[in-house]
């Protein structure tokens, strides 16, 4: 069947904001389904609330809807725009929760749109545990048994009928609060109990446990017409147990024997038909290591970050192929299009090995609780592709950015054998190191097996590498030893590490020898076919099929793996680079290691290598394309801290140069910079040691803001308002030493002003200046910022577009910069950022320009003039836009939820609307908040925001909430003749805060944090349940204030009427 | 072209046809399946051995591959069923094995040139001794090396079939088996009055190594049983049929060898994906005056995947519906055949 001829238009819903478990995996997903609607002539008209996309680029779709994904808004659109069609399937969870709610409300029906793909019966019955249970009995495959009891008592007979371990998981429970695995009677009875207890109707549901199977997924497509098949299947190192988000995952499956394989695939392919999903669908399995018995653990019936995963470790488009099979196409009738001679129905075949390995924010959330389980925690990964299962896991390694390039990892050499055993059996982000730790120590494979259930397939690599480890160390140099490394992957740092010796030599020796990296094709068929797809990875084998071309290139550095700090705005602003490279006429080339994103996907550039982001690697590329010259300034800290390395090994940066780099981000060149252009930056000093931060502060004046020189990105910062506190962060937060100092600046509790502006070496374009809701020292990450600024005078914008002017020429910008500003009683700069920052996607989508693209052409040498910009600040918009973040916390246990310098956000939704409170209500509700308008609000304040918080209290009485506080806060309240609900203390007996809030009566939380440990201990405990019981907990005042004034405008003033004067009726 | 690597397996210089094949899993079926009689297979998965050699997954007695040709061999082998290592399985049947080749290299050359002749040694040669090793071309006996020598029965309950064996390997037997058929197997050489003496039900056809040219003894069989007994071709057979029938068939330049190949029934429009090992083809033009007409293709070169009779209950396919390796996809072909054989013995009345 061809394409559809009796559908026009078609609405596309993408996956809001990233968050754990839903991220950048659905901007490629989205962007390829939007892409391959428009190039098969459909009108296709997107909603999405993430500016930070591609997806939601006006190039990507006919028209581009940023708006809350809530039904009311995507109603309005439908009836607005009245679609034939609506494709859910490519927008995860998010986008199906919304048409189920789109169908429950009559709208789809009412203006008859037709939903493409997967109609929602199937899509129930795969999601529906007991729908999805029958199924499978149906069929005939195994599913894990289970049964859903009320009762302990109830709970007792599955218990003795399936044996231990039994896992246990309450029924409308956040984030499967209350469950756990349950290995005898005893945690049976205390789970089940705490699970009945945890869950608002008191049901759980009994599972029997399979963990230490192997998990293996399949990724299959159908189409309409009933034709399937298997596009990759992947096997995680890590046994069933796991998160196969947080799991480490090979491709193709390693230790499948022909018959376990086809097994598994015909029950994938019979799974699908029974479902009758039309597009791609994701399955998972349990297997028995010692039989053929197999699990169904679940079935995703969209795309999905493994079906990203698989697509990258093909070359096989599942998205873009979804799409066309939603309109009708048969995948026989579609080209492959990565030989563009074969077929879409024909299963690819790798002949490399492909390695993901997640990546986690531990390093930031050092509380957080690293242990992995069946609830993801992973923010980003990684992937890689060798020629051999070690190669492949070690480039992986290394493309985490973990600080190291190895499986050795010498902090884990403190461990003792209890603590290192501990780790071995309860799986963390570690374990992978942590068996090469106990490798090292001379534990054999089988005696790992035992404590780990990974499979000895993958122990026995791992024992591979140390086996090479110890040659190396223990026999001299040679070319085969070093080529012999090299072939399993060991990075020159290693290599260097081992031999005790430094990088350059390694690399000298090994070039001096000849032993180069060679480029092979990913080409979805094992080579059978003649392939075009400018899709490579590096190896160490004879044939190199890369060869340079003749057209002049540019190489662009991605941004690596998705972390907290450095998100998909990274990968949005280097694809408009990519393509501006293109459009230029240059040849572009993109290195970069993330599996989920656009950059990676083979279509956007002219080459894309698949491989570390380490000098090692980049160099290697380098020297076989020979480009022009490298791009850094859009891959974020990971590309500018290449920058140095290349340099030094003859490469030409493109823009910027290194130098002034260099003077931006080292603090003493700053300073100077700064005081030579005599611009303010917030007094502040050096300290290396107690006595000095202690003085230091004195002179500067409290409260202060104080952070580890030597750490980027707002790790370890923290607001001090008194000297215990600052004596305290000196003697346990940091280790100042004389190379270490600790910076001490005054706190400025001004208004926070960003500006990105490009500037080509003559003129700067200054496209908007943002300013922050939350004043400075709420990291500007996780501010919600407002573009135009609402509270900036004219002559305070000009004052910005001054400094900015300055500081691009002092700093000899060439490209973009982001400059970060606060306005207390003068205008300081905090920081020059000489790169592409977090909000250059928001501001290109509501300025209209696209400013990567603008500041690649002046990096290749186009000016302003030529652009037609020149020097200036691009006129405001009329109406108001606003970013807000969003949040995972929670996903991450033990993470604490209040704002502060340390980003902690994960996402980002944009609102536009006519005025601030409709902009600011539209952001809140896409980010995901419950804009309450009337019920209880519990505040707990730290003594010095009482005063202002006062305000804000008698606004919420006013318009009818109930105040609900502890003591001091009530007194306060009610000597300001508010009525406050008294509630006790945690420790107190009786109604206390937490247990109003897990009872469910607490609309919005106000808490601000000081730094005294007991009410450190209680805010935590406050915070933490709020985020796993859904309720709103607000840390900044700030906040409250923008979300106050939304509640304000949403409610109509209810004032009594004046009493008469005295000139009337005797009152 | 020279290619250096590691040996492994037994230690034999050896020479044979060096041909590629794409499959993910399935490297011991492959090892055993007789159709590589002859030939040095390079595996395009660059890991082989992971999941050891276990004794049920053989698709004959003894393998008749000249060599394996890898990437990797994995020594430290992991699945439940695994009994030996790939080194000391080849050991055993005398086969050597190549690793540590750069396979995708390889392939690309075969891809590029043809399937082609190639030595493997352990040593040095010049060209021109390279040369002479070729020049002692082993005949192109294949398939009466693999056949049976002689018929043997395989009681069951169901239908009789005739399985003559050009190098059947044991999943034909299994899928004839696993519908309760009697299966009584014939040596490649058998004639039609041998075969009809056991009054059969249906014919099957097996797979089997070379060029089909070779089996000239099959061409009267074929055509004397066709008329009044069912009949199902797989690979070679089906190659047979369309020799027996006046047809042609050539030899494709690398041969189609994986688990992945889509083919697409005519009838249906229905596209299933197929295991398939062959290295020649049933020549498209050659069937226009034949009684043969195309009921597959594939869809990747368009080439004939299966034909079926106009008057006679007669179908073959260039696949491998009873896969090992590979997907069962196409299993349902023999239910066809049973079908087949059904309304045959009903026509006839017995």
């Amino acid at each position: 069947m061809p394409k559809r001829p009796d559908i026009q238009k078609i609405l596309v819903i993408g996956s809001g904001p990233i968050v754990i478990g839903q991220a950048a995996e659905f901007d490629y997903a989205g962007t390829q389904a939007c892409l391959a609607l428009k190039e098969e002539g459909y009108e296709v008209i997107l909603v999405n609330s993430n500016p930070a996309t591609i997806m939601t680029d006006p190039t990507t779709a006919d028209r581009v809807y940023i708006e809350p994904l809530e039904p009311e808004f995507v109603e309005r659109i439908i009836r607005q725009e009245r679609p034939d069609a609506l494709l859910a399937t490519l927008g995860g969870q998010t986008g199906l929760n919304l048409v189920f709610e789109l169908d429950k409300r009559g709208v789809l029906r009412d203006c008859g749109v037709e939903l493409l793909g997967t109609n929602l019966a199937a899509i129930v019955q795969a999601e529906d545990r007991e729908q999805f249970r029958n199924l499978m009995f149906e069929l005939g495959h195994g599913v894990p048994e289970s049964e859903i009891v009320h009762t302990l008592e109830s709970a007792w007979g599955f218990a003795e009928r399936i044996g231990y371990p039994i896992i246990i998981r309450p029924a409308y429970t956040l984030g499967g609060t209350g469950g756990g695995i349950a290995h005898d009677r005893e945690s049976f009875e205390q789970i089940v109990e705490s699970g009945l207890k945890a869950s608002p109707v008191t049901q759980v549901l009994l599972e029997k446990s399979i963990a230490g199977m192997k998990e293996v997924e399949f990724e299959v497509m159908r189409d309409s017409s009933d034709q399937a098949i298997i596009v990759c299947a992947m096997e995680n190192f890590d046994p069933v147990g796991v998160h196969t988000g947080d799991s480490i995952v090979f491709a193709p499956t390693q230790t499948l024997s022909d018959r376990d394989y086809q097994m598994l695939r015909s029950v994938s392919l019979d799974i699908i038909r029974a479902l009758g999903i039309e597009g791609g669908c994701n399955i998972q399995f349990a297997l028995d290591p010692d039989s053929f018995t197999y699990y169904v653990i679940e079935v995703n019936p969209r795309v999905s970050r493994s079906s990203a995963l698989a697509s990258k470790a093909t070359g096989y488009p599942i998205a873009k192929l979804a799409a066309k099979v939603a309109v009708g196409y048969k995948l026989s009738e579609l080209k492959n299009p990565v030989t563009e001679t074969s077929y879409a129905s024909f299963e690819p075949a790798l002949d490399y090995v492909v390695a993901k390995i997640p990546r986690f924010a531990f390093d930031k959330f050092e509380s957080a609780d690293r242990r992995l389980g069946t609830q993801m925690k992973a923010t980003g990964e990684v992937m890689a592709i060798g020629r051999n299962l070690e190669e492949a896991l070690l480039k992986a390694v290394r493309s985490l950015e973990l600080g190291m390039e190895e499986l050795y990892v010498p902090q884990l050499e403190q461990l003792n054998t209890d603590q290192l055993e501990h780790g071995l059996v309860h799986p963390t982000d570690e374990r992978l190191f942590m068996v090469y730790e106990a490798l090292r120590r001379g534990y054999t494979v089988e005696a790992l097996h035992q404590l780990t259930k990974i499979d000895r397939f993958y122990l026995h690599k791992l024992n591979h590498i140390w086996q090479a480890e110890q040659q190396l160390a223990n026999e001299p140099l040679t070319s085969e030893r070093l080529l012999d490394v090299k072939r399993l992957g060991f990075s020159d740092v290693a290599i260097a590490r081992i031999l005790a010796s430094d990088v350059e030599t390694i690399r000298s020796q090994r070039h001096g020898w000849n032993i180069r990296p060679v480029y092979k094709m990913v080409d979805t068929c094992a080579a059978e076919f003649a392939s075009e797809t400018p899709y490579f990875y590096g190896t160490y084998e004879v044939e190199n099929e890369a060869m340079k071309t003749e057209r002049p290139s540019i190489l662009v550095l991605g941004s690596g793996p998705i972390r907290i700090g450095q998100g998909v705005e990274f990968d949005y602003a280097t694809v408009h680079s990519i393509q501006t490279i293109r459009d230029a006429g240059y040849e572009a080339i993109i290195i970069n290691n993330n599996p989920e994103t656009v950059s990676t996907d083979f279509s956007i550039s002219d080459r894309l290598y698949f491989e570390p982001l380490t000098t090692e690697d980049v160099l290697e590329v380098i020297d076989n394309e020979k480009p022009l010259g490298v791009i850094v300034q859009f891959g974020g800290q990971t590309a500018i801290n290449l920058a140095a390395s290349l340099e030094a090994n003859g490469v030409k940066i493109l823009g910027t140069t290194l130098e002034d780099i260099d003077r931006a981000e080292d603090r003493k060149a700053f300073e100077a910079t700064l005081s030579a252009e005599r611009l303010a930056q917030p007094p502040g000093k050096t300290a290396t040691n107690v006595e000095e931060a202690v003085a230091c502060a004195n002179d500067l004046g409290y409260p202060v803001l104080v952070r580890p020189s030597y750490v980027l990105g707002g790790r370890a910062m923290e607001i001090v308002y008194e000297q215990s506190e600052l004596e305290r962060y000196m003697r346990n937060a940091v280790i100042a030493s004389k190379d270490r100092p600790v910076l001490i600046d005054r706190y400025l509790t001004g208004i926070e002003i960003e500006v990105d502006a490009i500037c080509d070496g003559t003129d700067v374009y200054i496209p908007g200046i943002m300013e922050h809701i939350e004043r400075a020292g709420v990291h500007s990450g996780d501010s919600i910022a407002v573009y135009p600024p609402q509270r900036l005078s004219d002559a305070l914008k000009q004052k910005v577009v001054d400094y900015t002017i300055k500081l691009a020429k002092a700093f000899r910008i060439k490209g973009l910069l982001n400059i970060q500003f606060v306005y207390a009683d003068d205008l300081y700069v905090i920081e020059v950022n000489p790169r592409a920052s977090r909000t250059v996607p928001f501001i290109s989508k509501v300025t209209g320009l696209p400013v990567a693209r603008i500041a690649t052409q002046t990096i290749l040498g186009t000016s302003l003039k030529e652009l037609g910009l020149g020097t200036g600040i691009h006129p405001e918009s009329d109406s108001i836009s606003v970013k807000v973040p969003v949040f995972s916390f929670a996903k991450l246990k033990e993470v604490d939820p209040s704002l502060g310098p340390e980003m902690k956000s994960t996402g980002e939704v944009m609102a536009t609307d006519r005025t601030l409170e409709k902009a600011l209500y539209k952001g809140l509700v896409a980010a995901g908040m419950n804009i309450a308008l009337k019920g209880n609000v519990l505040m707990t304040i730290a003594d010095h925001d009482k005063e202002e918080a006062v305000a804000l209290a008698k606004r919420f009485d006013r318009l009818g909430f109930r105040l609900m506080a502890t003591s001091g806060t009530a007194d306060t309240l009610e000597a300001e003749q508010m009525r406050v609900r008294r509630v006790g203390k945690i420790q107190e007996s009786g109604e206390t805060m937490l247990s109003v809030i897990e009872r469910g009566e607490v609309d919005l939380i106000i808490n601000t944090t000081s730094r005294d440990a007991l009410v450190t201990k209680d805010g935590f405990l406050i915070r933490r349940t709020a985020a796993e019981q859904g309720t709103l907990c607000l840390t900044s005042l700030d906040t409250v204030e923008a979300l106050l004034q939304v509640i304000e405008s949403l409610s109509f003033q209810t004032v009594s009427i004046p009493a008469f004067t005295k000139f009337g009726v005797m009152v | 072209m020279k290619f250096v690597g590691k040996g492994f397996g037994a230690s034999a210089d050896t020479m044979g046809e060096v041909v590629f094949q794409t499959g993910m899993t399935g490297y011991q079926e492959i090892l055993s399946d007789p159709s590589y009689c002859d030939q040095m297979i390079v595996l395009t998965n660059p890991l082989i051995g992971n999941y050891g050699v276990n004794r049920e997954d053989f698709e004959t007695t003894v393998p008749m591959a000249k060599a394996l040709i890898v990437k990797e061999a994995c020594d430290t082998p992991s699945n439940f069923r695994s009994t030996a290592t790939l080194d000391a399985t080849l050991t055993r049947f005398g086969i050597p094995g190549l690793s540590d080749i750069d396979t995708r290299m390889l392939t690309r050359h075969l891809r590029a040139q043809g399937v082609m002749r190639g030595v493997l040694i352990d040593g040095e040669l010049t060209w021109d001794e390279v040369q002479s090793r070729f020049d002692e071309l082993s005949p192109n006996d294949q398939v009466a090396r693999v056949s049976t020598k002689r018929t043997y029965v395989s009681t069951g309950k169901g239908p009789r079939i005739a399985l003559i064996d050009f190098g059947a390997k044991l999943g034909i037997m299994r899928e004839l088996m696993k519908r309760d058929c009697e299966v009584i197997v014939f040596p490649h050489d058998a004639t039609s009055e041998e075969v009809l003496r056991y009054e059969p039900d249906g014919i099957m056809l097996s797979n089997g190594p070379g060029d089909p040219k070779d089996v000239p003894t099959a061409i009267p069989l074929i055509q004397q049983l066709m008329p009044t007994t069912p009949m199902f071709g797989i690979c070679l057979g089906h190659q047979l049929i369309a020799l027996a029938n006046g047809a042609n068939t050539f030899k494709l330049p690398f041969g189609h060898r994986g688990a992945n190949h889509p083919v697409l029934e005519l009838e249906t429009g229905a596209v299933t994906i197929t295991s398939q090992n062959h290295g020649y083809a049933v020549e498209e033009s050659s069937l226009l005056d034949t009684a043969l007409i195309v009921t597959h293709r594939a869809v990747n070169d368009g080439t004939i995947e299966g034909v079926k009779h106009l008057h006679h209950p007669t179908f073959s396919v260039q696949y491998h519906p009873e896969a090992a390796p590979g997907p069962f996809d196409a299993n349902d072909l023999f239910d066809r055949f049973m079908q087949l054989v059904q309304e045959n013995k009903q026509k006839v009345g017995i």
